[in-house]
Formats: C-alpha cells, sequence, structure tokens
C-alpha cells in the first residue's frame, strides 16, 4: 500500500520543520523513496540516531504503507 | 517459553559481526541486504549471518530489540551499527573500516 509524496512530506515536515527536505518518489510507484533530510538538530548525534528521529516520524507507516525508504541525513 | 531478546544478545556477543538479514550470505534474498553482504566481503569481514525469513520470531524480535524497523542490521562486537543506507555511507566514506579495524576485526 503506497503512499502519496505529500503525505510523506508532511509527516517529515511536522517533525523537522526547519529542515532542508528532498524526496524523491525512486520507481514512479509512490512505494519506494529517497529521503534528504538536513538540519542542524542532527548535530552531534550518531547515525543510527539520526536514522531513528526519522524512522519515529514516520512510525507506524514504514514497513507497513512504506515499502523502501532510503534515508540520508546530515547536520549540514 | 522462547527468550527471543536473549538469544539476539547471546548471537551478538558470541560473533564479532553478525549480519540479521533476508536470506543467507551466499544467497540474500533482498538487494538490501545483499549489498551489505557484499560490502563485507570485499572488506575481508568474517561474519555471522542470520536468515531472519527463516524464523519469523527472531524477525520481529530484532526490530524490536534494535528499535529499528528495516532489515538488514548489522551489529559489530555487540553494537548496532546501523542498516543498509547507513552501512553504504560508512563504507563510501571509509569510516567502516576504520570502525573495523578500531574494533580490531579486520587489520
Amino acid at each position: 500500500m503506497p503512499i502519496a509524496q505529500e503525505k510523506l512530506e508532511s509527516l517529515l515536515r511536522a517533525k523537522f520543520p526547519e529542515a532542508l527536505l528532498e524526496i524523491v518518489d525512486t520507481v514512479g510507484d509512490q512505494d519506494h523513496y529517497s529521503v534528504k533530510i538536513i538540519d542542524k538538530i542532527f548535530a552531534g548525534k550518531t547515525r543510527v540516531e539520526q536514522h531513528k528521529m526519522v524512522n519515529t516520524a514516520l512510525a507506524g507507516h514504514l514497513g507497513a504503507a512504506l515499502h523502501a525508504l532510503q534515508i540520508k541525513t546530515s547536520a549540514v | 517459553m522462547r527468550n527471543i531478546f536473549e538469544e539476539i544478545e547471546k548471537t551478538i556477543q558470541e560473533n564479532d559481526v553478525v549480519l540479521f538479514m533476508k536470506g543467507s550470505k551466499d544467497m540474500p534474498q533482498c538487494g538490501f541486504s545483499a549489498t551489505v553482504s557484499h560490502i563485507l566481503n570485499q572488506l575481508g569481514v568474517e561474519f555471522h549471518d542470520v536468515d531472519i525469513l527463516r524464523d519469523p520470531e527472531i524477525r520481529q524480535g530484532i526490530k524490536e530489540f534494535s528499535d529499528w524497523p528495516t532489515i538488514p542490521q548489522l551489529y559489530i562486537k555487540g553494537e548496532f551499527v546501523g542498516g543498509c543506507d547507513i552501512i553504504k555511507e560508512m563504507f563510501q566514506a571509509g569510516e567502516l573500516q576504520e570502525m573495523l579495524q578500531e574494533k580490531k576485526v579486520i587489520a
């Protein structure tokens, strides 16, 4: 069950209001996305911690509605 | 009753490098698992593979244990290092090699 890109964006935006967000529907089927999030709140956090913050923002959707999500995070 | 967390803990303590994956290292059943497996092979890392497709309880258990929703998951010396995206990024930056050397897994 896919998820609309607008929905994905609003979920991420709610959690990372200040971030630079880049979302790409990699296959064009609303089921495989690549997201790049640049936000200073990631500063000083490990990659695992950063990705967990993203996973939390999408809680319940990842692995259920969303088949594949490629995540890249950075503070700068 | 089976204690899944205890089993996982034992596995990651007894093996320096453990990859929880879909399929086996000889026959990965998912592109993301295959990617991490290839990276480890390329670095000459001996690792223990756990095929979560063969064990639904471990499949669910490892997600809760690591607080991580997806497979594959890589553990080095008992520590959760990441899934496919993180491992790929670390490998490309040379950080994975550094970590493995620091932890005396590779020379």
